[in-house]
């Protein structure tokens, strides 16, 4: 075992107080852009480092006070998919009564083109989205509203409505650092949500329980917070909510009114009444903030015994904050980022990026080209996170489940095509023309670090790879040194791109 | 050689030869590079001495809802020519199938070959209740061996199973010995069937984008490339230890692999993309690579309209079908390794029984399943569904998917089909080996 035996002798900080001002300075200041953003340039590092830590992350967290062009409702059409109107089912009727072939092939097509444009849709959407994320100077409010398409994962693939999937996604940026108690009562009124757990059909008598399962297991409790009955009548609870084209609809007639026991609360419980009984488990607090922890600071449980029973220690902290503000959810993360524990040598650069964060982080700290986001997305897809298209309920997975042989490629290829343009999949003759700045980037280092005054190829290595990993594997620095100097240590825009070709092939690249 | 190899336990053979390189990163790195070059197991090798335990599974996936019925023809039916007046296959014009009622497309002369030589078994009526007609809701299902379509691949689970054991690990570890290349899909997409919850598959398109794509950038960065990547020393349980061992392993695989597909072609395949991906996984059966499931596949099959009849769409389809895999077993029995592949084919759903007003079927139910392989029970083994007892329109599924898996699962890959189905499904008889 390598293992340093100083890391290993020093105890993990568990403490959820404030770092202090002088202990914060540049490297701090990018594990906090990565960690609550995508990363950010040297001079947006620069920038959060003079602030020192309250100011950064007040402006992180209260993103309100930035100003970011609006979502529109009308961004997406909501009638490619739609409801027949009654002429329609009157004309589809006739021709099944009539076994008139040629008019029912006729309705079958006109559906399967509103499928086909309502695919094209979802494919529109998943470009703009990933471009919001890149571009946004509120890169929490797109991190959270990505958390939340996790956490409330709900996939096209299922429900086959872009607008649907749409309204859902709005939800959660309106929602992304507000009140999680509101998300829930706002999720089993969600038209997609209701579609995809098959609650649009769950009425009185017949209960369909997939909602009321999951609103427990993987929205808020955690397996073991909860028994079977509970499901049977939380299912109940939730008989009726449906919606009717785009919009929630309550159902009285389909509603269960009948007395109920859910989670110890009783009563003629309705699904508000249910999502109350939920929110009053203390189970529920610890379960978001675990999520929220392994989604911010690191994997838990990690298999390394000294690192899980730090973060269940930070986790119980965290938890008692969260219901504390009433499932606020900015009051936790405020306190997390300014934490001293979130500063622990042992949590930084060891959390795998997330394929998005790869990529969009690629964009937001190198300044690479944006490139055709078309072929981001498929190499969004086969990293194993297609945004839209979660795997299931259960949402990803992440941390280690993002890496294998395979992905591992696609991770590297995505970063020769972010600073190339050459393409990961298919054919070169399509390669992306624009030439990233590799010299801007290198400028902006050096004003980064002003002890740096030197320009030997030497010094600017070492700025490039406090930049770029973080951290420098010695191994790694070996090989760069020796690259450096079969250029003849000539730093052109040709060897620092190739440079930065190098150090993003790193397995530590993979990090944060 | 004859002690080491009764000394490996079937796990630890099935992830031998190129899993030397993991298992052997704690050794300096002068021992490591030897074992990098020592070559895979013999095939036929066996850890327990005169059982052959190189079996591989070809899986075949038709996308789009194959038309089994003018695949598998029931030409003896009045039914099948009056609900096909347009598009059927006239009776003198089928592919007779001896000892059978049906036959086969007149385009399927390669795969009638198959079944004249004993190579072919058809199961007829395959589906599963309350069929789902959404192209990716029944794909999943079939994917997933589950009728709600979601979790882990089936055989995804089986990888996990072999490598890891169930239950074992929390997620977020990975043990350490897994066989980087037990599943290979040739293909943009690592089909979710291969996707288990430790192990995923290896998914490239061509062998040559399995590898990095900077050294096009400048050749010269490979060597400076190799050295990132290849680096020793690092067994330690953090992300970044994770990371290190994960890209060796990516490194070794790749070169494995590209150069078994670089390999000089042993005979003529026919012009089509499945015979090109079947002749690659060809290619690395014959460079006896670890890998257990090879998963490849061909789109094109949902024939709305203008299906065509023993000409057409549909018969060029099933002609690049039938013809590839004829090529496939022809190769393999020349390089003797026929005996241990499996070759199953599958669609998500058949089509109806009736043709619509495009000339064309629309999304239907049950359809016939293929298997493909010395080692099979040759013969149509199940009865064509009625086609007159039908589900409004469509067939009624005699056999459930899962009991063609369960049979693979367990007479072939000696797997525990219940735990790797999470379900009791009898194993169909489709095979003649001892398990």
């Amino acid at each position: 075992m390598r293992q340093q035996p100083a890391e290993r002798a020093k105890p993990i900080n568990t403490s959820l107080q404030a770092l202090g001002a002088k202990q914060f300075g540049f490297d701090e200041a990018r594990h906090l852009l990565w960690r609550a953003g995508f990363g950010g340039t040297p001079e947006q590092i620069n920038l959060l480092a003079s602030w020192g830590p309250e100011k950064s992350v007040d402006y992180l967290v209260d993103f309100q006070q930035v100003k970011v062009e609006p979502v529109r409702d009308d961004l997406f059409s909501k009638d490619i998919i739609r409801d027949p109107n009654d002429e329609e089912r009157m004309a589809y009727r006739d021709a099944q009564r009539n076994r008139d072939e040629n008019r029912l092939a006729e309705l079958r097509l006109r559906r399967q083109q509103a499928e086909q444009d309502d695919r094209e849709q979802a494919r529109q959407m998943q470009r703009w989205w990933l471009k919001r994320m890149i571009e946004t100077p509120r890169p929490l409010e797109e991190k959270m509203t990505l958390f939340w398409h996790g956490h409330f994962a709900t996939s096209y693939r299922t429900i086959e409505d872009s607008y649907h999937m749409f309204r859902q996604n709005q939800l959660f940026r309106l929602h992304a650092v507000g009140s999680y108690a509101e998300l829930m009562h706002q999720i089993i009124r969600d038209p997609a949500m209701l579609r995809y757990l098959d609650n649009n059909n769950s009425r009185k008598g017949k209960p369909n329980e997939n909602l009321a399962r999951e609103l427990m297991e993987l929205f808020s409790l955690g397996l073991g917070n909860y028994t079977e009955q509970d499901i049977k009548e939380g299912a109940r609870a939730l008989t009726g909510y449906t919606y009717k084209g785009d919009d929630f609809t309550f159902d009285q007639r389909n509603h269960d009114g009948g007395a109920k026991t859910i989670l110890g609360a009783r009563g003629t419980l309705d699904g508000d009444e249910f999502v109350k009984a939920i929110l009053d488990q203390p189970a529920c607090a610890k379960f978001i903030c675990t999520k929220l922890y392994r989604y911010f600071v690191h994997d838990y449980p990690s298999g390394d015994a000294r690192k899980d029973a730090a973060a269940k220690k930070v986790i119980d902290d965290l938890a008692s904050t969260f219901r504390s503000r009433g499932y606020e959810v900015a009051p936790v993360l405020k306190r997390l980022f300014l934490s001293q524990h979130f500063y622990d040598p042992a949590v930084r650069g060891e959390q795998i990026k997330s394929p998005v964060q790869l990529v969009v982080g690629a964009v937001r700290s190198l300044n690479t080209p944006v490139r055709d986001l078309a072929a981001v997305l498929s190499g969004l897809r086969f990293m194993g996170q297609d945004i839209l298209f979660p795997p299931s309920v259960k949402g990803w997975d992440g941390g280690r489940a993002w890496i294998n042989t395979a992905t591992m490629f696609i991770r590297q290829n995505m970063l020769v095509f972010m600073l190339t343009g050459r393409r990961p999949q298919g054919s070169d003759a399509l390669a992306d023309s624009e030439k990233w700045d590799a010299q801007a980037l290198v400028q902006q280092i050096k004003a980064a670090f002003p002890t740096l005054t030197g320009d030997t190829p030497a010094e600017v290595l070492n700025g490039v790879l406090r930049f770029a990993l973080g951290r420098t594997d010695p191994h790694a620095r070996d090989v760069l040194e020796k690259y450096l100097a079969d250029q003849n240590n000539q730093l052109t825009p040709e060897t620092l791109t190739e440079l930065m070709l190098l150090i993003t092939a790193t397995p530590e690249y993979q990090l944060t | 050689m004859d002690t080491l190899h009764t000394a490996f336990t079937r796990r630890q053979f099935m992830i031998g030869g190129i899993t030397l390189a993991s298992a052997s990163i704690a050794l300096p790195q002068f021992l490591s590079a030897t074992a990098l070059g020592l070559p895979g197991a013999e095939p036929g090798a066996t850890s327990i001495p005169g059982v052959n335990e190189d079996r591989i599974l070809v899986v075949i996936q038709l996308s789009g809802g194959n038309d089994g019925l003018n695949t598998v023809v029931p030409y003896g039916e009045d039914a099948y020519h009056k609900a096909r007046a347009g598009i059927g296959i006239k009776a003198d014009k089928v592919l007779r199938l001896a000892k059978s009622e049906v036959g086969l497309h007149p385009a399927m002369a390669g795969m009638a070959d198959l079944y004249n030589d004993g190579l072919l078994a058809i199961v007829q009526g395959v589906g599963y209740p309350n069929p789902n007609r959404s192209h990716f809701q029944s794909m999943d299902i079939w994917h997933t061996a589950d009728t709600s379509g979601t979790g882990n691949g089936w055989l995804g689970r089986y990888f996990d199973s072999e490598c890891c054991g169930f239950g074992k690990g929390e997620s977020g570890t990975q043990e350490k010995d897994a066989n980087p290349t037990i599943g290979i899909a040739v293909g943009q997409d690592a089909p979710l069937a291969m996707r288990g919850q430790k192990v995923q598959p290896i998914a490239f398109e061509s062998a040559d984008r399995f590898r990095w794509t900077g050294q096009d950038v400048d050749k010269g960065l490979e060597d400076d490339y190799q050295a990132i990547s290849r680096r020793g020393g690092r067994v330690g349980n953090s992300n970044s230890d994770f990371l290190t061992r994960t890209a060796l392993d990516a490194q070794v695989s790749s070169d494995t692999i590209r150069k078994a597909v670089a390999a000089k072609p042993r005979m003529n395949y026919p012009n089509s993309d499945l015979a090109r991906q079947l002749q690659m996984v060809a290619s690395m059966i014959h460079a006896k690579l670890n890998t257990r499931v090879y998963y490849v596949s061909m789109g094109g099959f949902d024939t709305h309209s203008g299906q065509g009849g023993e000409n057409g769409r549909h018969a060029n389809l099933l002609r690049q079908l039938s013809d590839a895999m004829k090529a496939f077993y022809a190769d393999l029995k020349a390089m003797r390794r026929d005996t241990d592949v499996l070759t199953m084919t599958f669609s998500e759903f058949g089509r109806r029984v009736g043709q619509n007003a495009s000339q064309g079927t629309d999304h239907g139910t049950a359809a016939p399943v293929f298997l493909a392989g010395p080692m099979v029970k040759s013969g149509v083994l199940t009865p064509h569904p009625s086609l007159k007892d039908l589900d409004s329109g469509d067939l009624k599924y005699t056999v459930d998917f899962r009991e063609v898996y369960s049979g693979i699962l367990e007479k072939w890959l000696k797997a525990d089909s219940k735990k790797v189905l999470e379900a009791n499904f009898a194993p169909a008889p489709v095979l003649n080996v001892k398990a």
